[in-house]
């Protein structure tokens, strides 16, 4: 297993204020726990996966997600078994829609 | 809409199964209660470990539900898994709910886990029966793509009653486990036809081993939960022995049959081969095993 941590400066609050989690932890799959929480404008996102060395693809997924929903004050939490990074994508913006990101689409 | 239980998530089942809006989970994923083995063993672990409870209401009565996530890990029992699912048992005595539903999805033990998975089915096991000498009935919702074998499928057959899906398996040993431990010429675990009317809904319905076979719908699991809120079977020695005498009175009728074609013949059902393509509501109609 790998651990990653990233963290990105926000702009938008998420609309929810209770906590979200999408995706099963199955093989190519992967779980997103999102938690609205003051961290002073950050969106925190720690990374454990079970694929080794591809820290730089999870920091262009994670910074693409960012660039789409830009939250502040949000801890995103990932456990991965293998996900691609479209699945990875897919299942961060599900979580952006359910935290009610402005920019999500519905 | 309709929902496909096999393809949903624990989750999606429990929010479309019971009254919209009314579980509230405990011990959910933001407690982050995870598997203390996994990590030793450098595997990736569920914030929820494959498992989520809470309370509930079904049309508007109180109930307890636990649901198995069988995209986790097989739906494995591991030892936060089972505490959680035990705890919930032991939460009805003193919640004392109209019933507990188990949505069971779960090839069995969690062999990352094996000696802490075993004691949990166990655990499970006597806490299951403890809830129904108090006379809460427990319903076993079996619809997920995973199935339900191993030590779930014992925990399924303590339960009062046995909801399953055409799609959905019950079982003891799995395919590949009877085929690894007595050969592919006892049986194929390849051979899917083979499989489903072995372990099928259709074949536990037939056989008795289920009490209600629904379509592959949510919608179909909430209403037959709902018709058996109160389908209490009293746990006494007298029920016991009653049970001994049908499982011997099955044997003692079918213990010769190679197939459950052969069964499904036996049991009078003309052009037997026919049961795998009927549909839901016309194989309900057909005499089955009492």
């Amino acid at each position: 297993m790998e651990k990653l941590n990233f963290a990105f400066d926000g702009s938008i609050a998420p609309g929810a204020s209770m906590p979200v989690l999408v995706g099963v932890v199955g093989s190519g799959n992967l779980e997103v726990l999102a938690e609205p929480q003051a961290n002073g404008g950050h969106c925190m996102v720690e990374v454990s996966t079970s694929a080794h060395g591809f820290g730089a693809i999870w920091e262009a997924v994670l910074r693409d997600f960012h660039e789409r929903h830009g939250f502040a004050d949000v801890a995103i939490s990932i456990n991965d078994m293998g996900a691609t990074p479209a699945v990875v994508s897919l299942r961060l913006d599900q979580a952006a829609a359910r935290l009610g990101s402005p920019g999500a689409r519905q | 809409m309709k929902y496909s239980f096999a393809e949903s998530t624990a989750r999606e089942r429990v929010e479309h199964l019971v009254d919209a809006g009314s579980f509230s989970e405990i011990l959910g994923p933001v407690e982050r209660l995870v598997s203390p083995h996994l990590a030793q063993l450098d595997t990736p672990c569920s914030f929820d470990d494959g498992i989520v409870i809470g309370r509930a209401s079904l049309q508007g009565r109180r109930v307890l539900v636990a649901a198995q996530e069988g995209g986790f890990i097989g739906g494995g029992v591991g030892e936060v898994h089972g505490a959680k699912l035990v705890g919930l048992l032991r939460l009805g005595l003193a919640d004392r709910p109209a019933a507990v539903l188990v949505l069971a999805d779960s090839g069995g033990v969690r062999l990352h886990e094996a000696n802490a998975g075993l004691i949990a089915v166990s655990e499970v096991m006597r806490a299951l029966l403890d809830l129904r000498d108090a006379g809460i009935p427990v319903l076993m919702l079996i619809g997920g793509a995973t199935g339900c074998f191993g030590g779930m499928g014992l925990v399924a057959r303590c339960a009062d009653h046995v909801v399953m899906s055409d799609v959905a398996r019950l079982s003891m040993s799995g395919p590949e486990v009877i085929e690894s431990a007595q050969g592919v010429e006892e049986f194929d675990s390849r051979d899917r036809a083979l499989v489903w009317r072995t372990t099928g809904g259709r074949h536990r319905f037939l056989s008795g081993d289920c009490d209600a076979l629904v379509e592959d719908d949510i919608a179909a699991f909430r209403e037959a939960a709902s018709a058996a809120l109160a389908a209490r079977r009293p746990l006494t020695l007298e029920t016991l022995e009653r049970e001994h005498a049908l499982l011997a009175a099955r044997l003692d009728r079918f213990g010769d049959c190679a197939d459950a074609l052969d069964i499904w013949a036996r049991l009078g059902i003309a052009d037997a081969a026919r049961v795998v393509d009927l549909d839901v509501a016309a194989l309900r109609d057909i005499a089955r095993i009492d």
